[in-house]
């Protein structure tokens, strides 16, 4: 067979952005709208603080936002919302709640008024209360049987003690005993605009957009102060946390080290580090652990930028019996990002990945608004990632050795790891303490 | 109920080309100049539903293979090539279908091509990567199914109910004693006899010039050998016409759950008939003003979560016949299953009997409208599309087509569907709860 060259890029576009324009209203709430003509929707995004909410309310409320109004029972909304091609939904986590929504572009007025309607009238019938809260339990009791989700539970507890962010999902005994008064209260101790953003994006000019945002919202009342959390505590090393699940097949393994913030010197860096341990395919950790050892299926690592604290999670989810080695590698190509230097080919391909994402995620109605959405809570505009492409462009070896030594010495780490704990004790104590 | 408001549900009109390579190569391409990123699948004509008796699991065993490496890649440089761009990529593997796909900065479009045509040309088949991938995909089975409650329910519990040959009952994640039988030359065979020039399809979406494009298609794919598509053998199956049902001990699922099926008509023979029951799943599970969860969920309050899709892994336009629509719920602890199902027959006959409400109809097309439209907004979505259209229904315009069809359908054509889901015809598979906290 001959040989065939691989074929060199073609030289690179500019990265350019669609402009995001703005206004912030007399009632507190700033609104985002960046036009993207390229299907005849619109994505509607309203973040709202909601720090030191009860996370146990909050799930709840969070259920039944849109379930009635003095007017409207929770089918006859979403039926009107329906026949704009519309939906809403309601998130909530230890930051803030975030309602999300999308209709045909010609359904923006509609969408915007439901949010208004539930923002000043959810009435949170009884039964609706009690119907969701129900449901939300049976959730909760099938994500306690979920690896990923017991061990998210252990590794949050232990990385941020006596921090919100410890606990982010309610216990369902919590959520049995919400009554509808307690998120009647909540609804009206915190959801009010000050420090909250509308972001608008769609087939539509950004003026009419904005427009329409403050028809709606402009008379949203209420003076609270949107509240933030505290920033995390300093990351507490010490012995790797066992956390027992009888019958196990895998052990999901997880470590936790602590991050620059975004908006860092050299967070560039940093995102270019993790990039080349085990932020991609093409990592070290996953040519280690997958391509060469058969260990696990998806090996990952990841930089979490939360409001209060920024972390580097990694996880793995690796067959019982090679618990012990799949950790020992993990430390070994955290030891070896620390104590040697990346190959300049290393760091190319890493820059190149992370400049193409930027394009990717920018490339949909849908991507755009949750970047930009994420981005207003972080106080950031999403013009802040053509810097950013500039900072990547920017980064050295020497960089890369110095964040590394920051940010990734497997000293730092945190370990936590759910299996079958007779089974994986042992040889995880010839590596390490470990405390069950 | 409130008046629907009327609001326009336009169309998506991106251009659509296609053309055949001499060596039987498919070629479809849909040039869009508004975003700056290009998208490109390659799609085999081979699924799950075809793989070797003996080798379950296998078809996905393959896909694994396909990211190995070939003639001019190394192990591991497929990824770091695409990667290295400043794309993303993924492979999947279906019942009726493979699919590889990359999504990349516009300027990658010509190392796309060429990474496709070289495994398109043979990938590195060797014992090492293969013995490698087996355990790969043991860890991802572990992780899908044997580790998590409701592990490959329904997909891979309701087939073995519904159908009685091997292509449609077996499991398509593989048994772990068949993943660790294959062989190199097990490998081999799979490749000639189905990853040939004439059974698969090449599509290119997103910013790119056409004539560039086919200039580009034809240097790296022109010298891929003609082989040409194998017969399909047929996997039709008759209807049922007793009620089936079976139920198995999931020890960590905490809720019961059932899911229940019906034979559609064939989603590429008469996609006019199958449309409709991709509508009325719509109708009955789509948000909080649908048929059943009004019912269900919010009054009888005897189901905590439920669906209802078309084909078993949930690609209504990409599966070929036979097929079935889907339903599924989680239940309250101590739920009696047989009076959901009985729910369900009511609201079936509900709709049969008494037709649909003022509005209703128009709302939930708006809704399937929005689904589609958000799709085709994602360069990698539409190109995948395309692909699995041409790959399946024999025109990759189908795929453009849709929305219009689908905004033909009737309220008599809904009528008829929900007549047509009789207990007679249905398959069951319940879950038994026993990992209640």
């Amino acid at each position: 067979m001959p040989t065939i060259p691989v074929p060199d890029l073609a030289p690179a576009t500019e990265f350019t952005l669609p402009t995001c324009d703005e206004r912030t209203l007399p009632n507190g709430l700033t609104i985002l709208a960046i036009r993207r003509p390229s299907v005849p929707l619109v994505e509607v995004r309203l973040r709202v603080p909601f720090a030191h909410a009860d996370v146990a309310e909050s799930a709840v409320l969070s259920q039944t936002l849109l379930s009635g109004t003095a007017d409207k029972t929770i089918v006859e909304i979403a039926a009107e919302l329906q026949s704009v091609g519309g939906a809403i939904s309601v998130g909530v986590d230890a930051d803030r709640l975030l309602m999300a929504g999308n209709s045909l572009v010609g359904g923006l007025p509609k969408m915007l008024s439901t949010l208004s309607e539930v923002l000043h009238g959810a009435t949170y019938p009884e039964d609706q209360v009690e119907s969701e809260r129900d449901r939300l339990v049976d959730r909760l009791n099938v994500a306690r049987q979920q690896a990923a989700h017991q061990v998210q539970v252990a590794l949050m507890k232990r990385v941020f003690p006596g921090h919100p962010y410890a606990i982010q999902s309610p216990e369902p005994e919590e959520v049995a005993s919400v009554v509808a008064d307690q998120v009647r209260r909540l609804h009206a101790g915190r959801l009010h605009p000050a420090g909250a953003t509308l972001v608008i994006v769609g087939d539509l000019p950004t003026e009419q957009a904005l427009d329409a945002g403050q028809a709606a919202l402009a008379d949203w009342n209420g003076t609270a102060a949107g509240e933030l959390v505290e920033p995390v505590p300093a990351l507490q090393t010490g012995p790797l946390l066992l956390v027992d699940r009888p019958d196990s097949v895998q052990s999901s393994i997880r470590m936790a080290l602590t991050a620059l913030p975004r908006t860092h010197a050299d967070n560039a860096a940093q995102q270019l580090a993790n990039l080349i341990f085990g932020g991609y395919f093409s990592s070290r950790l996953v040519a280690n652990i997958r391509e060469d050892k058969g260990y696990t299926y998806s090996p990952r690592s990841s930089i979490d930028h939360a409001l209060a604290g920024s972390s580097i999670i990694i996880a793995a989810d690796v067959a019982t019996e090679v618990t012990g080695p799949a950790l020992w590698e993990t430390w070994y190509e955290l030891g070896r990002m620390v104590a040697t230097r990346v190959t300049d080919e290393e760091l190319e391909q890493a820059r190149r990945y992370a400049l193409g994402t930027l394009r990717l995620g920018t490339a949909t109605q849908s991507g755009l608004a949750s970047l930009a959405s994420s981005f207003a809570g972080l106080g950031l505009r999403i013009d802040w990632l053509l810097e950013h492409a500039n900072r990547l462009s920017k980064v050295t070896v020497d960089d890369i050795a110095r964040v590394s030594a920051e940010i990734l010495a497997p000293a730092k780490a945190v370990t936590v790891v759910l299996g079958e704990a007779s089974q994986v004790r042992g040889p995880l104590e010839t590596l390490t303490p470990v405390t069950l | 109920m409130t008046t629907p408001e009327q609001v326009d549900i336009r169309g998506t009109d991106f251009p659509v080309e296609q053309y055949r390579l001499p060596n039987g190569l498919r070629v479809v391409l849909s040039p869009d100049r508004g975003v700056p990123v290009v998208g490109v699948a390659v799609v085999y004509d081979i699924g799950i539903r075809l793989e070797p008796p003996g080798r379950t699991g296998f078809a996905h065993l393959f896909e694994h293979l396909m990211f190995q490496g070939s003639a001019n890649v190394a192990k591991l440089e497929h990824m770091s090539y695409v990667q290295g761009s400043g794309g993303t990529l993924n492979g999947s593997t279906h019942l009726d279908y493979t699919d590889y796909y990359e999504m990349l900065p516009s300027n990658a479009l010509e190392r796309a091509l060429f990474l496709e045509a070289d495994r398109m040309r043979g990938p590195a088949i060797t014992a090492e990567n293969l013995a490698n991938q087996i355990d790969v995909v043991k860890e991802e089975i572990r992780v899908n199914v044997l580790n998590r409650p409701y592990g490959g329910f329904p997909w891979l519990k309701l087939p073995p109910v519904m159908f009685d040959t091997f292509p449609n009952a077996h499991d398509g994640y593989g048994s772990f004693e068949d993943l660790e039988a294959a062989t190199v030359a097990d490998a081999q065979s799979f490749f000639d006899t189905y990853y040939a020039a004439g059974n698969a399809v090449l599509s290119v979406a997103g910013d790119f010039d056409v004539a560039q494009a086919v200039a580009l298609i034809d240097r790296h794919f022109g010298n891929v050998a003609a082989r040409s598509a194998p017969a399909h053998p047929g996997i039709g199956e008759p209807d049922l016409t007793g009620e089936r049902r079976s139920s198995y001990v999931d020890p960590r699922a905490p809720l019961p759950a059932v899911a229940v099926a019906w034979r559609v008509p064939d989603p590429v023979a008469d996609l006019t008939g199958y449309l409709a029951y991709v509508v009325l799943a719509e109708l009955l599970t789509d948000g909080d003003a649908s048929r059943l969860v009004e019912r269900l969920i919010q009054k009888d309050r005897t189901a905590t979560a439920l669906s209802a899709y078309l084909g078993f892994m949930g690609e209504p336009f990409a599966v070929r016949d036979p097929t079935a629509i889907v339903m599924q719920a989680h239940l309250p602890v101590g739920t009696d299953v047989d009076k959901v199902l009985a729910t369900i027959d009511e609201e079936l006959n509900r709709v049969a009997h008494d037709g649909l409400a003022p509005g209703e109809l128009d709302r939930v097309k708006a809704r399937i409208a929005l689904h589609m439209l958000r799709e085709d907004d994602s360069v990698i979505n539409r190109v995948l599309r395309l692909a699995t259209a041409e790959t399946i229904h024999g025109d990759a315009g189908m795929a453009r087509d849709l929305p219009r069809r689908m905004g033909a359908v009737t309220e008599e054509q809904i009528i008829a569907a929900a007549a047509a889901l009789t207990p007679n015809r249905r398959a069951v598979i319940e879950v038994i709860a026993e990992g209640a906290s």
